[in-house]
């Protein structure tokens, strides 16, 4: 699979070539532009910024408002700025793209090389699950996790992604142990491997590209719901698109736009950190599996 | 399958154990601006003397409404937090579900019946049970004025809808925006607030508003009333839409703006941008308002946990009744104390005016629920209106229209 | 003799076995929820669940609301455009990052990383972005531009499409590592061949490469449409549904119903249009997907 990761071999000419690479560059500055102005007002003093000149250069630049938007910051009555919320959110991202992403892996496992009667017909009512909005299930499952005593914890919350995050990760993996040859399942069932050796031994040790694709969808989806998050966790466990939301929505008084931004960006900076160190194998994995059907 | 009954046992049990030891009160509000977060310190400093912590759980967001959806699933899921911010009709529906503590012992202890006015009491005494503490009484229809604006242009604070519409054209020739406006519907309703009263009159505006008696809301002075909306909008600038409302504030303080319709906290931007009433800016009564106060009132509404008031619940609610903290509070957030008997001392001339026409008004009949804030009629209602008056204001269709698609409305949502 | 058997039977039974938890949560958690959100519908509802039949009431007070005529348009707006946007710059920048292209490792991180950000974090740079007083329009205005003008953010007819632009640059870069993964699985000797045969580009993408996208194309039309019907605090955070009620979505119609409004029964009621519009979409898909592999 990896050996056919190769550019195409349409060949062009040296204007088209220019006009290619100008539409690109374009490209990429309307993709950046949302960052540069948060980026260049995070670091201006806030009379710069009310001053106007959205787009301008810090004339002196500033640090502080990272440092306040950290440690400081008002969320709520207290200073505390966004690093204990940001630790919550750790606590329900990790539990819940792991756990996802493993039952992901079982279930296309069974879906492709374990077939059974009906298995398309579960596979269809899995899939159909990732198309519900939200919204309609905030109710029910508020009285579900308060049945199982969970509300308002981070294990709730997790609970909540990893079961509106199998759909993903289960489609992902199907389609991608879809093209896996089934002759070597087989004949590792002749030579005695049971179902979960088969998993282990055979399947697991190639699934890299397409667990890297299930892991950055899990990993962004769930570190930036809001929904979620507001609805179910409690004070001690709101996540940090909650406390973001908090410090950038104040009703009153004087905004502190810089604050604000520099808050944005740390919020973002996980989710854009595992785009950054894993996006390569992003497009291998999803040629892999989700685009090859 | 025995060990799983086992460690859900266990795991019920921590969880009771959890809540019976717990001394502290969770308090969801979404107060987490500067200024309002700082006056909720008093609050805390205040419990945490007397030994009892604060969880502090704030969902900022839509004026309230991300908190109300963080409040129904915590509701529904039986952990529902000690106090919550509430507003008008929202406490009501809350304590028809039952859902709400009963303070009547110490609301008879401190005597909360004598101090606390009669119209703000239909929203904290449901059934004869105070359900829940009133932190302040905001108004909303106040108008805003620069005064050097005023003065440079030969402005006497109107008193009249034709000296207000004057004032506005004389702005207008001067190349200032007459009117600061933030365009969401709140905003647009707040003003709806203070020029429905002014054409309806008391009466009519309590028969359209709270008894909803289709035929003045459909009647030839609502539409009168649209009208009014009509040169208000003509008097804004391009760019309101989407504004928020202290921005529209800091065009009247910065002199870009000659008026702002908005309620009292209004006057919270002015202080902080080191402004004085009556020298630097104006509050007054919108024209033809003079004698009414169009109310509303944060209030904390007390949860039921598990059948009574515990210690700390009720330390909450006397301490948010308590006149230092009510005049501490009320200062710094613009609004007037919740209970009459509190002096005027600490308050700035706008707050003395405040107090002084909360207490004519509450005498003389003259305080109405404010229809934008939910003290005239229950969330759908309320919505159906901004729907109405927010279509009207962005021009999707005349007043005539107008006021048909407000009867629809209304008859949709009771 | 009885151990092998019940090792064979063990055998045939764990793939289910290890199935059902997942589909155990799945009933549960969603279609359990929807059947209770159905017949919310049905009820007096409005605070919070109540179980009073009220028959179709809150479906007819539904279709008189004149703003969710209005969500429905804006849905059909929003997603043709958006679904549509997506797809053609998708595909233009795969082909032309295919074209051995110097950075290609930066640029194809520039397009992607829209996708990590949430608009809870974006939200206020798109706002100054598109507000004429500050974004764009003043820019361009003050760098000597001075007729230019970009005030669709404030205007009732446009600002839907706003909420198209910053959704398209959310994901159009998602769709592009997409198709750009259906690229580089194209076989390159047929390609060679038909450049042989004296194929111009024109044709070699039109006739053979474009076709070959087809699973592509049809995950891409998955991933846009989930996310076009889920979009809500992208509307939330640029618009808030305004100006008025002009950028309103059934989502965010929904929600407003449902938790600020007290009126769940007519929330669940738009919520069960929405899911029968979603199946109405997604069941021929899925049905024709899963057959095909047969």
């Amino acid at each position: 699979m990896a050996d056919a990761m190769q550019d195409t071999a349409v060949r062009t000419s040296r204007t088209v070539r220019i006009l290619i690479y100008l539409i690109l560059l374009l490209f990429g500055l309307f993709y950046l532009l949302p960052l540069y102005v948060m980026l260049i007002n995070s670091v201006k003093p806030l009379n710069e910024i009310t001053g106007g000149g959205m787009m301008n250069l810090p004339q002196a630049l500033t640090f502080a408002p990272w440092a306040k938007a950290w440690s400081s910051a008002q969320i709520g009555v207290d200073p505390t700025g966004l690093s204990p919320y940001f630790w919550n959110s750790i606590k329900v991202v990790v539990p819940a793209v792991v756990i996802s992403t493993i039952l992901g892996a079982i279930n296309g496992y069974v879906l492709t090389k374990w077939r059974f009667k009906y298995d398309k017909i579960l596979f269809g009512l899995m899939l159909f699950a990732c198309f519900i909005p939200f919204q309609i299930v905030l109710i029910p499952m508020a009285r579900m996790l308060g049945l199982m005593g969970i509300a308002g914890t981070t294990s709730g919350l997790a609970l909540v992604h990893i079961v509106y995050g199998i759909g993903f990760t289960t489609l992902y993996f199907r389609n991608y142990y879809a093209v896996f040859p089934t002759e070597l399942v087989r004949a590792a069932q002749i030579d005695g491997a049971g179902f979960f050796q088969i998993f282990w031994r055979i399947l697991l040790p190639s699934s890299g590209p397409i667990a890297v694709v299930s892991i950055i969808w899990q990993f962004t989806n769930i570190w930036n719901d809001f929904l979620f998050g507001a609805s179910f966790a409690d004070a001690t466990s709101q996540p940090m698109t909650v406390a973001l939301n908090n410090l950038v929505q104040s009703s009153h008084g004087v905004k502190e736009y810089n604050v604000h931004f520099a808050g944005a960006i740390i919020a973002a900076l996980p989710t854009l950190l595992v785009y950054v160190v894993a996006g390569r194998y992003f497009v291998r994995g999803l040629m892999a599996g989700s685009v090859k059907g | 399958m025995r060990k799983f009954l086992k460690a859900n046992i266990a795991m019920a049990i921590m969880v009771t154990a959890v809540t019976a030891q717990a001394e502290d009160v969770e308090v969801l509000h979404w107060w987490t601006s500067g200024g309002e977060a700082a006056a909720l310190n008093v609050l805390k400093d205040d419990l945490e003397s007397q030994g009892i912590g604060w969880t502090d759980m704030p969902v900022a967001g839509g004026g309230g409404e991300q908190a109300m959806t963080v409040l129904r699933a915590r509701v529904t899921a039986g952990n529902a937090p000690t106090a919550v911010q509430g507003l008008g009709f929202d406490i009501i529906d809350w304590a028809m579900q039952g859902s709400l503590a009963n303070l009547n012992d110490v609301a008879a202890s401190e005597d909360w019946d004598a101090v606390v006015p009669e119209a703000l009491q239909q929203f904290a005494k449901v059934d004869g049970k105070w359900v829940s503490a009133p932190v302040n009484v905001h108004s909303t229809n106040w108008v805003w004025a620069n005064k050097a604006v005023l003065d440079a242009n030969n402005i006497n604070v109107p008193s009249t809808w034709e000296e207000f519409t004057a004032a506005l054209d004389k702005l207008k020739v001067a190349g200032i925006t007459p009117i600061a406006h933030g365009g969401q519907p709140w905003q647009e309703v707040t003003v709806f607030d203070g020029v429905a009263m002014s054409v309806l009159g008391p009466d009519r505006y309590k028969a359209a508003f709270i008894d909803l008696d289709e035929s003045v809301l459909g009647g030839d002075d609502m539409k009168a009333a649209f009208d009014r909306m009509a040169v208000i909008r003509s008097n804004v600038d391009d760019n309101f839409s989407g504004r928020d409302w202290n921005l529209a504030t800091a065009m009247v303080i910065n002199g870009e703006a000659g008026f702002q319709m908005m309620g009292d906290w209004a006057k919270g931007e002015f202080l902080n941008a080191d402004k004085v009433p009556g020298k630097d800016f104006e509050c007054f009564r919108f024209p033809g308002t003079t004698e009414q106060v169009i109310f509303n009132a944060d209030q904390f509404m007390m949860f039921d946990q598990g059948g009574k008031v515990s210690a700390e619940q009720a330390a909450l609610a006397s301490a948010i009744l308590s006149p230092s903290f009510q005049s501490a509070f009320n200062v710094v957030k613009g609004s007037v104390p919740a209970r009459t008997d509190v002096s005027d001392e600490a308050f700035d001339a706008c707050g003395k005016k405040g107090i002084a026409d909360l207490a004519a008004a509450a005498k003389s009949g003259n305080l109405y629920g404010s229809v934008a804030h939910g003290h005239a009629n229950p969330a759908a209602v309320k919505n159906a209106i901004y729907d109405v008056v927010t279509a009207h204001f962005n021009g999707e269709y005349d007043s005539a229209t107008a006021v048909v698609e407000l009867v629809d409305a209304v008859s949709i949502a009771k | 003799m009885s151990n092998v058997d019940f090792k064979t039977r063990l055998q045939n039974w764990l793939p289910k076995l290890v199935l059902s938890p997942s589909l155990v949560l799945v009933l549960v958690f969603v279609y359990g929820f929807i059947a209770f959100s159905v017949y919310l519908s049905f009820t007096d509802s409005r605070l919070l669940p109540s179980y009073g039949l009220v028959g179709w009431e809150n479906y007819s007070k539904l279709w008189r609301l004149s703003h969710w005529k209005t969500s429905l348009t804006n849905m059909g707006i929003f997603s043709v455009l958006y679904i549509g946007i997506c797809t053609c710059i998708g595909l233009c920048l795969a082909i032309f990052l295919d074209q051995k292209i110097r950075a290609e490792g930066v640029l194809r991180t520039i397009y992607l990383y829209p996708m990590a950000l949430s608009f809870i974090v974006t939200g206020t740079a798109w706002k100054w972005f598109l507000d004429p007083s500050i974004g764009l329009e003043n820019v361009l205005q003050s760098w000597g531009w001075a007729s230019f003008e970009f005030d669709w953010i404030k205007d009732r007819d446009y600002a839907i499409y706003t909420v198209v632009l910053a959704a398209v640059w959310q994901t159009s870069g998602f769709v592009m590592a997409m198709f750009l993964a259906g690229l580089r699985g194209i076989d390159n000797e047929i390609l060679k061949a038909a450049q042989m045969d004296g194929a111009s580009n024109w044709n070699l993408y039109r006739r053979i490469i474009i076709p070959q996208l087809r699973p592509a194309f049809l995950s891409a039309f998955v991933i846009l449409s989930h996310l076009a019907i889920k979009t809500f605090d992208l509307v939330i955070a640029l618009t808030g549904g305004g100006p008025g009620r002009a950028t309103e979505l059934p989502a965010t119609f929904m929600y407003s119903y449902t938790f600020s409004r007290n009126q769940m029964g007519i929330g669940a009621a738009s919520a069960t249009i929405m899911l029968m519009t979603i199946a109405a979409i997604m069941i021929p898909y899925l049905y024709a997907e899963l057959r095909e592999k047969n």
